[in-house]
């Protein structure tokens, strides 16, 4: 191989550093003019009516639009169920939703119209925590169910929902009842994932106009095809017609997976005939999307060997006001708790549960962290019980190559045993040092997502190529990985190959750019549009292997082109769900204060067990961002709600990682053992290497105080408080 | 609204303008199609729009246009001006220090403006002069190196 496999420098570093990359943000267009949002100051409350006369007074206002002044568009979105008004219709459903878009030439004016809306808010009770929200008699927040769109293609859900229940997921095989019965030993514990927020630094914004009867968006959005599907059904327009731009986006994470200002922008310009810029501040973008928080109720059944006889799991997800992507990460938390272990028999119940709060949607792991938190700490605390060691006893229950996790799905496409090898090696275990803990842990996610993925590839005449994808560039790195995979299936240098990608209206489709998917599913596509438009290549030139500029010349005499199209589909080789297995393999070693309760990670590793590496910067990158971002749901991060209000909507009272942050040893281990469905062997990295640390750290942790915390993030204060009941104990 | 005449050198050029006094110096700057330095946080923590002024690294969400009247601001567009990438810039390149980016440009600034200051400073001063920029994607590490990489 000449380019696959190599560190070649990002095609997108040098407009990066120097300033010139272009975000949605940056953009400007002819006539823009500005929407502010004026949002909720009520959890739970009935509109009885919204006064917008002195906002239209203020000079430069073009319009005010409400929830029921855009009739008769509906201007509701999402891609599971269609319960997401853009601006509230009728009902407030929580603190801070939209109420009205105020559109004028500047954006000031729009921000001084917007704070004189008054709304006369007939008060409804609400409900702030989960648990509640499931008790009989509790207020509901959506009394009228709306019907899925059966646009995700999850396998089931979505029927027979009631009261606040905004999905469920029940999942399990074997006798489990008789396992806890016959076992050894049974442990039971309550465990508590903190909701977060992801703050990708760009906050969300779009840019929307109507132009020759067509919806053009752009927007710092991961799933422009997605968004392009909203808001056709909004405005009724064919797919098309709706144009949905991503330039660069500045992170992603999941946060910006589906829609989110899209809507807004569009009825903005909808009702005004102008380009409608809608750019929220960060405070804004926590109050559009969240993670769901988990309440996670575990037992584990271990025979005296160690031997994971069965796990029982009962996990409650606080979701918040609307649908969004909460039944994906409800039916993910469900598959991805109990852990790549052979177990014998599983009965899981997720019921992700609506409440008058920020409404949740995807963040990096997807479900994956809340449920490891307790399948990995009961694994921790099973080896203590039954004196065995932790290491010891995951190897001896996790999967072996090929082997089934969940019955009926792709056999693991992984070596997990080697990986926790590699893991235990480089954290030292068991010898840490004086005053220290080590914690580690493993995950396996169903990766991918639905493989749906179209790839176009253009030979010119002058024997250059371009591809045209609908990933999207979230700072991964998929431009440049897919610039490799190019140059490599084309046998063309770098420099003489373009990506153009993320633009509904140019690109060909792809689902989405999440669930790690882009490396291996766009990277097959594009093989297969590579392979095409080489095959058409040598017919044009009579079945002779020439330059593909020949063959052009050959067949046009002058100028032209050659198209390749590539799919992939669910079929053939990817019938099996899911397309890969992301691994997660992570460990730290942490010191802990006792006196403040400040805990200080020394060392962080992960194992990137990743197929191969088409580009091994961008996979270190990948698994040391994501691994970072563990570190701040483990030890900081959590939105925290005083009442009806958000206490912490900002990034000063909302800390995530800073470089003091920074672990002072990092060892990132790549395995390359060519076993992915990807190309040449690869498989997705950029959420595995997080899904792990939040146990980890609390393991490390527990070895240090003696007891295992159940609760994230952990914060001085309740790791005081930890060491306080321990030493009390003594 | 009142406004003022300020006269200031951005990125090398003396200019004279009219600004109205609540303006920040990042709309006016971005409002030039000098849209390197980037809103984010908007209140000065997570440093995506340090610019130097007078030399040192500012927030440009929480400075006033005004402020710049008499004085010097200088944007990350300006260090290629010459043609050739910054040392700093060229690190970050090499050390793949930047995922998304959007964080990037005010990186670049802030360590552009320790390495005037100190030309040769320690991992532990870099991560101290770090700690008003925040980055999600890369984990800082590859940042500091590279910051140290550019170092004397």
């Amino acid at each position: 191989m000449n380019v696959a496999g190599t560190s070649v420098p990002r095609l997108d570093g040098e407009v990066k550093v120097t300033g010139r990359a272009r975000y949605a943000l940056d953009l400007t267009v002819p006539g823009m003019t500005h929407g502010v949002v004026a949002r909720a100051e009520r959890a739970h409350a009935r509109i009885r009516s919204i006064d917008t006369a002195e906002a239209e007074a203020v000079p430069g206002v073009l319009a005010v639009c409400t929830g029921t002044n855009v009739a008769p568009l509906d201007p509701r979105f999402g891609h599971v169920v269609r319960d997401h008004p853009a601006l509230a219709i009728d009902t407030v459903r929580y603190h801070g939703e939209p109420i009205a878009l105020v559109v004028a030439e500047t954006r000031r004016a729009a921000e001084r119209a917007a704070r004189t809306i008054r709304v006369d808010y007939e008060d409804l009770p609400a409900v702030m925590d989960a648990e509640a929200a499931l008790a009989d008699g509790a207020p509901l927040l959506h009394p009228e169910r709306v019907a899925g769109t059966r646009d995700e293609g999850l396998d089931s859900g979505g029927d027979g929902l009631a009261g606040n229940l905004c999905a469920a997921a029940e999942y399990g095989w074997g006798d489990v009842t008789a396992a806890f019965e016959a076992a050894d030993l049974v442990l039971e514990g309550e465990y508590r994932y903190p909701m977060l927020y992801g703050y990708a630094m760009e906050p969300y914004n779009s840019i929307a106009s109507f132009e020759e009867g067509s919806l053009v968006v752009y927007s710092t959005a991961q799933h422009p095809y997605m968004v392009r599907e909203d808001l056709a059904r909004i405005f009724s327009l064919p797919l098309a017609r709706v144009r949905v731009v991503v330039p660069y986006v500045g992170g992603g994470y999941g946060t910006k997976s589906y829609t989110k200002v899209e809507p807004l922008a569009a009825l903005g310009a909808y009702v005004t005939g102008r380009p409608v810029r809608v750019a929220l501040s960060v405070e804004e973008s926590i109050l559009t999307t969240r993670s769901d928080g988990a309440r996670i109720r575990a037992r584990s059944a271990f025979a005296a060997d160690g031997t994971l006889l069965a796990r029982d799991f009962d996990v409650v997800m606080d979701s918040g006001a609307y649908t969004d992507n909460s039944p994906v990460v409800c039916a993910k938390l469900a598959n991805r708790c109990f852990g790549p272990y052979r177990i014998g028999a599983v009965r899981v119940r997720v019921r992700s549960v609506f409440t008058n709060t920020v409404p949740a949607s995807s963040l990096r792991g997807f479900g994956a962290p809340q449920g490891n938190l307790a399948g990995e700490l009961q694994m921790d605390e099973a080896a203590d019980r039954l004196g065995l060691d932790p290491f010891a006893i995951r190897l001896h229950n996790v999967v072996r190559p090929g082997e089934e996790i969940l019955p009926g799905k792709r056999g693991i496409d992984a070596d997990l045993p080697a990986d926790l090898e590699l893991l235990a090696r480089s954290l030292g275990w068991p010898d840490a040092p004086e005053g220290r803990g080590i914690g580690f842990g493993i995950s396996a996610s169903d990766a991918g997502a639905h493989p749906t993925s179209v790839a176009m590839v253009r030979l010119h005449a002058d024997g250059s190529a371009s591809a045209a994808v609908g990933a999207t560039e979230l700072g991964q790195g998929s431009r440049t990985v897919l610039t490799q995979i190019l140059a490599e299936e084309l046998d063309l240098p770098l420099e003489k190959v373009a990506i153009v990608a993320a633009d509904t209206g140019v690109t060909p489709y792809e689902r989405t750019t999440g669930a790690s998917r882009t490396t291996t599913l766009v990277g097959r596509s594009l093989q297969a549009a590579c392979a095409d438009a080489k095959r058409q290549a040598r017919e044009l030139a009579g079945g002779e292997d020439v330059p593909y500029e020949v063959a052009i010349k050959r067949f046009f005499g002058a100028g032209g082109e050659i198209i390749g199209v590539g799919t992939v589909r669910r079929h053939g080789e990817f019938q099996a769900m899911p397309p890969f297995w992301e691994i997660g393999c992570s460990g730290v070693v942490a010191a802990v204060d006792r006196e403040t309760g400040r805990v200080r990670v020394e060392q962080l590793t992960t194992v990137g067990d990743v197929g191969f590496a088409i580009n091994p910067a961008l996979v270190h990158g990948q698994d040391l961002g994501a691994a970072t971002m563990g570190l701040g749901a483990a030890l900081s991060e959590r939105l925290v709600y005083d009442g009806q209000t958000l206490a912490n909507p900002n990034v000063v009272d909302y800390r995530v990682p800073r470089c003091s942050d920074l672990p002072e040893r990092l060892d990132q281990i790549v395995v390359e053992r060519r076993d992915g469905i990807g190309p040449y062997g690869a498989k997705g990295a950029g959420e595995g290497s997080l899904n792990p640390v939040g146990a980890a750290v609390a393991a490390a942790v527990g070895r240090v105080l003696g007891r295992y915390p159940h609760e994230l993030p952990l914060t001085p204060e309740r790791v005081w408080r930890l060491a306080q009941v321990e030493a009390s104990r003594v | 609204m009142t406004a003022t005449t300020i006269t200031g050198r951005i990125n090398g050029r003396e200019l004279t303008l009219r600004v109205d006094n609540a303006t920040l110096l990042l709309d006016l700057l971005r409002d030039m199609g000098l849209t390197g330095a980037k809103p984010s946080c908007e209140m000065e923590i997570c440093g995506a729009c340090t610019v130097q002024l007078n030399g040192l690294p500012v927030s440009a969400c929480t400075t006033l246009a005004v402020e710049l009247d008499g004085g010097a601001v200088e944007t990350v567009e300006h260090l290629d001006a010459g043609g050739e990438l910054h040392p700093v810039q060229r690190a970050f390149l090499q050390h793949s220090a930047l995922q998304c980016g959007f964080c990037t440009p005010g990186m670049v600034m802030t360590a552009k403006a320790l390495l005037e200051q100190n030309p040769s400073p320690t991992r532990e001063e870099v991560i101290h002069w770090l700690e008003g920029s925040i980055c999600r994607c890369t984990g800082y590490e590859p940042i500091v190196d590279a910051i140290l990489a550019a170092s004397a």
